[in-house]
């Protein structure tokens, strides 16, 4: 991966590139312009300041000015933490950049503090050299002391490896608030407008997409309208003008495949995956669901598209969102209930009765730290075994999960697809990384999207002693083992199905020990092969299959950083192969084949060596794994590292850096 | 091959619809193939009766109805059903039929619980159910004890109780199931017990008519547990001196004259009292549409518990906006407003951008 910060100085006039049109942003001083190939830049402030919006601002534009992007969110537990503590810090890092890239970036360029606590959180991952904007407004005695710092480190020096640019933000943002007679009260709350206002001058973004959306998004509130848009262009202006900044840069569009491209959240990206699934199936799509972080805005998603005939209930507890969820289902809908760590916990006995009662179902899993509690807004990836076995008795259930914020749509599908051929519940996990980061999409030709489609049953299926029509709810499919769908309102299906044991095939209540026994092997069986459907994995090793000494397979989220990482390892002209899985259960038909191809594997996770616990079991393999549970995704240099020691560990060459 | 299948989104149903008339049925026709296995003598046989009875007179098709139930004794009824059914798990049929009820509303949906099932385990779900007035049909059977673990105390169990789990007496005091129900803003709520065929079918068939959620609590004996928790209101030498019928619009007035009454005194409390004393004209008119759920709750709680007074019958039924229909309209207006859901144009709604060939 190329070196970050240091670009190519080109003279340029402001304008160019990133030119603007609002006419009153027209006049220009010379500033030269610096190429940069990317930036990665942290926002930080208050959780009252609006970090989030302005970090995913200046990432919209940035990807319609046709960057790649892919950001970060970091924001606090609490609603509102007290104003101006460490706890109640919120930060967004976007990494922008003019090639494809995979993660949100090891560390910030530039990082804009709002307030001393926001800079005492950040400031110790900014890399010597960076760039710090501060609120120089802010720094006063009483925020200084809520922040912890004894002294002010604008002045002590502290600082001095660092790029420091002091800027009078709120106050300027008064001043020009003041003109159109906002209350200083309301004009004080602009002031991240100010802030992305002098970024967007910094790296040269167009500002019209902004001053739109300002427009848009406050149309109702035309005070704050005016406060905002006065703001975001007096930061502007003040890039241009003040003699503050000798340049700013031009990070130029990317080079990405040709198409359609939207910004899209993991979050966003499977609520319409959802929506998908359901029309391809031919299905209503119903969701129950308890507001839980960071899942709740699937719930939200979902209830604003009622147009496309979705039923959303907020259920009063999880237990209720996803015992809804398959009454839906029994009655023909594609039934979905979303939820995070904890909830899972509570959901687990629906799970299993969906697990006996063999009806499709989707649980949506977005981890986050646990356990309890836990950790709510920060990642983690430590349900996998809860998802494969946080049930009762054998209880078998398929796992998928996504690798990036874009392919939780077409994950969503094929946990769809799945769970409709199979009738069995299917897990989801996705995390809190994913749900909230976001990245440039291409998207998808949705004529040419999977057919999911499955029949409900008509007709009796089974003949009486004395050769009437019978109709046997749990006679299988011989190639699926799927059991027939029969929805209620289907005359002479009428049927009951239940928790309790059933006989196989006509599906009455059953304590035959050998009917139990066989009823057990059947449901692991007909698990077991849904791997027939999934097709083989392609492991990325440019030496071809078992050419690399060492494997890195991974799941979830970590697939930026284990990509990025096997770059940087390739860049230093070392092999290295790489495998992600969407499928944990059951895994792709070839995966112990291309497993054991290669003598050394290593599996980062965000838990405790989960995934790497599950292939030692199947496969017999010495997966060694790394394992990071700070609530923050991994870096790009860890997996690097990681793979450097363990090649120099095994003898390999490794120059070492 | 893709197929963006456009299914029907407004009625919400994955389901056939019947057409047609409805076949004229029989009790044999409701009656599964299933042996029933309730204790012999158990009272849960005359309310599986009275409902198989119930239904061929209702003008319901078999294939349009489904009985749901949790865990307990009660809760093996759909399997006696020739319907369909679930027998789900313990406390969450109510949950599960709501996500039923609300996406096939041309379904007939009952539930069947008991007294631990709804009120205990399940009491979140059924309180919810009542309150967003989903259209089920609540049976509560209610026996006062947990049958099929064998004879522990139930959260409607008269306080001292003494059962295997608390040898020296119940601490706790009971739920009243149809002051619960008031509480949690059902719209429907009644009680019957399983001593009187007639009046549970009369009381089920209004359940069933009811647009919304209706709860009725059915008095239900168990005869090895907890027999003769209801005698000294249903037995039938004392039923007329303890048993209030509730009648829609008629002065509330019970005994097998009609000499008892209840009367509403001047500092608004209910009372039983005698006709002979307080006169005709004295005696509460039961309107059980009264839109202030006060008087019904006070009715709910004449008696102390089922060996004074009792009220059976309707205590309440008003209107109230349905859920799942509610769902339904403002899933037609989205449409209507919006036009049916177009994937692209979903797809594209965030703001998009071309990168050229
Ligand atoms: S235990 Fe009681 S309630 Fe259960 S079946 Fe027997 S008699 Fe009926």
């Amino acid at each position: 991966m190329p070196a970050s910060t240091s670009g190519t100085a080109t003279t340029a006039d402001a304008t160019n590139g990133a030119a603007t049109t609002g006419d009153d942003l027209g006049e220009h001083r010379e500033h030269s312009t610096v190429e940069l190939d990317r930036v990665v830049i942290r926002f930080a402030g208050d959780s009252g300041d609006g970090m989030q919006l302005t970090g995913s601002q200046f990432t919209t534009v940035s990807s319609l000015f046709g960057n790649d992007t892919a950001t970060l969110p970091d924001f606090p537990a609490e609603i509102r933490a007290p104003a101006g503590t460490l706890a109640g810090v919120s930060a967004f890092q976007v990494h922008i950049s003019d090639h494809d890239i995979l993660t949100p970036g090891d560390a910030p360029n530039v990082l804009v503090a709002m307030n001393p606590a926001a800079l005492k959180a950040n400031v110790a991952a900014v890399p010597s050299g960076g760039t710090v904007i501060v609120n120089v407004d802010s720094f006063d005695e009483r925020s200084l002391e809520k922040a912890g710092y004894a002294a002010n480190p604008l002045a002590d020096g502290s600082l001095s490896s660092l790029r420091v640019y002091e800027v009078p933000m709120t106050s300027l943002t008064l001043e020009v608030c003041k003109e159109a007679g906002v209350k200083p009260r309301d004009a004080e709350r602009s002031k991240n407008f100010f802030a992305l206002g002098l970024v967007t001058w910094l790296y040269s973004r167009p500002v019209d997409p902004t001053i739109e959306w300002i427009a848009k998004r406050f149309a109702d509130k035309p005070q704050v309208l005016d406060a905002n848009s006065r703001a975001y262009k007096a930061g502007y202006h003040f890039g241009e003008t003040a003699e503050l900044f000798e340049s700013n840069y031009q990070v130029r569009p990317a080079a990405l495949a040709p198409g359609t491209y939207t910004d899209v959240t993991g979050n966003t990206a499977l609520a319409w995956g959802l929506i998908a699934a359901a029309r391809l199936a031919g299905l209503p799509l119903f969701l129950g669901s308890y507001p839980i972080t960071p899942a709740s805005d699937i719930l939200h998603e979902l209830s604003k598209q009622k147009h496309f005939g979705v039923r959303t209930l907020q259920a009063e507890d999880e237990i209720a969102g996803i015992g809804a969820a398959l009454g839906a289902a029994f009655g023909g809908s594609l039934g979905v209930t979303t939820t995070s760590g904890p909830g899972l916990d509570l959901k687990s006995e629906t799970i299993g009765l969906a697990v006996n009662l063999e009806l499709p179902l989707l649980v949506v899993d977005i981890q986050r730290g646990g356990p309890s509690t836990g950790l709510p807004t920060k990642t983690e990836q430590s349900d996998l075994l809860h998802a494969m076995y946080g049930r009762h008795g054998e209880a078998p259930v398929p796992v998928v999960a996504p690798g990036r914020p874009s392919q939780c749509f077409e994950v969503a599908i094929e946990a769809a697809r799945i769970a409709l051929a199979y009738r069995t519940p299917v897990i989801i996990l996705s995390d809190g990384y994913l749900a909230n980061g976001s990245e440039p999409w291409r998207l998808p030709d949705v004529e040419a999207l999977p057919d999911i489609h499955v029949d409900f049953a008509t007709e009796p299926n089974h003949e009486g002693p004395e050769g009437d029509p019978e109709f046997w709810p749990y006679l299988r499919d011989p190639e699926t083992l799927a059991r027939p769908w029969a929805v209620p309102g289907t005359p002479g299906l009428e049927h009951r199905i239940g928790g309790l044991e059933k006989a196989d095939g006509s599906g009455s209540v059953a304590y035959d020990p050998a009917n139990h026994e066989r009823m057990v092997h059947l449901r692991a069986e007909k698990i077991a092969r849904v791997a027939a459907s999934i097709p083989p994995v392609e492991v990325d090793d440019p030496a071809g299959l078992g050419g690399a000494p060492l494997l890195v397979l991974g799941w979830g989220s970590t697939y930026g950083a284990i990509a990025a990482g096997v770059r940087r390892v390739r860049a230093r002209g070392l092999q290295v192969a790489h495998l992600h899985l969407v499928h944990l259960n059951p895994f792709p038909p070839n995966l112990g084949e291309v497993l054991r191809a290669y003598r050394l594997l290593l599996v980062p996770e965000a838990n405790l060596g989960q995934l790497a616990r599950l292939v030692r079991a199947e496969y017999l393999v010495d997966a060694r794994p790394l394992s990071k549970v700070q609530g923050v995704p991994f870096k790009a240099a860890e997996i690097e590292n990681a793979v450097l020691a363990m090649l120099g560990e095994e003898g390999e060459e490794v120059e070492s850096r | 091959m893709t197929v963006l299948a456009d299914h029907k989104s407004t009625n919400g149903s994955a389901g056939p619809a019947q057409t047609g008339a409805i076949p004229v049925t029989t009790r044999k026709d409701w009656t599964s193939d299933q042996e029933v296995r309730w204790c012999p003598g158990c009272g849960d046989y005359s309310i599986l009766a009275a409902v198989q009875m119930l239904l061929p007179e209702l003008g319901v098709r078999r294939e349009d109805t489904v009985f749901i139930s949790g865990i307990g004794c009660a809760a093996r009824f759909p399997y006696y059903m020739s319907t369909y059914g679930m027998h789900s798990i313990h406390g969450r049929a109510a949950a599960i039929a709501t996500g039923l009820a609300v996406t096939r509303p041309d379904l007939d949906v009952w539930v069947v619980s008991g007294d631990g099932d709804a009120l205990s385990i399940g009491g979140n779900h059924l309180i919810h159910a009542l309150r967003r007035n989903v259209d089920l049909t609540i049976l509560l059977f209610n026996n006062q004890i947990y049958g099929l673990t064998k004879g522990q105390y139930s959260p409607t169990s008269e306080q001292g109780k003494v059962t295997k789990s608390t040898p020296f007496g119940s601490l706790e005091s009971p739920f009243n199931p149809v002051s619960l129900a008031l509480g949690a803003e059902a719209t429907f709520v009644a009680r019957t017990h399983d001593m009187d065929r007639k009046h549970m079918m009369e009381t089920f068939r209004r359940a069933h008519e009811h647009k919304g959620a209706s709860l009725v609590e059915v008095y239900q004996n168990c005869n090895v547990f907890n027999d003769g928790a209801f005698e000294r209101v249903t037995g039938r030498d004392v039923r007329a001196d303890k048993l209030i019928p509730l009648r829609h619009g008629e002065p509330i007035r019970f005994g097998a004259e009609g000499e008892h009454c209840v009367v509403l005194e001047p500092d608004g409390r209910l009372r039983v009292a005698e006709v002979a004393e307080v006169g005709e004209d004295a005696i509460l008119v039961h309107d059980e549409s009264r839109e202030d759920p006060g008087l019904a709750f006070q009715l709910s709680r004449l008696a102390r518990g089922p060996f004074e007074p009792t009220p059976i019958g309707v205590f309440r039924c008003v209107e109230r906006s349905e859920y799942g229909e509610a769902m339904a309209a403002q899933v037609e207006a989205a449409e209507e407003r919006k036009g049916h859901g177009d994937l692209g144009e979903l797809l594209r709604s965030g703001g998009t951008w071309e990168v050229p060939g």
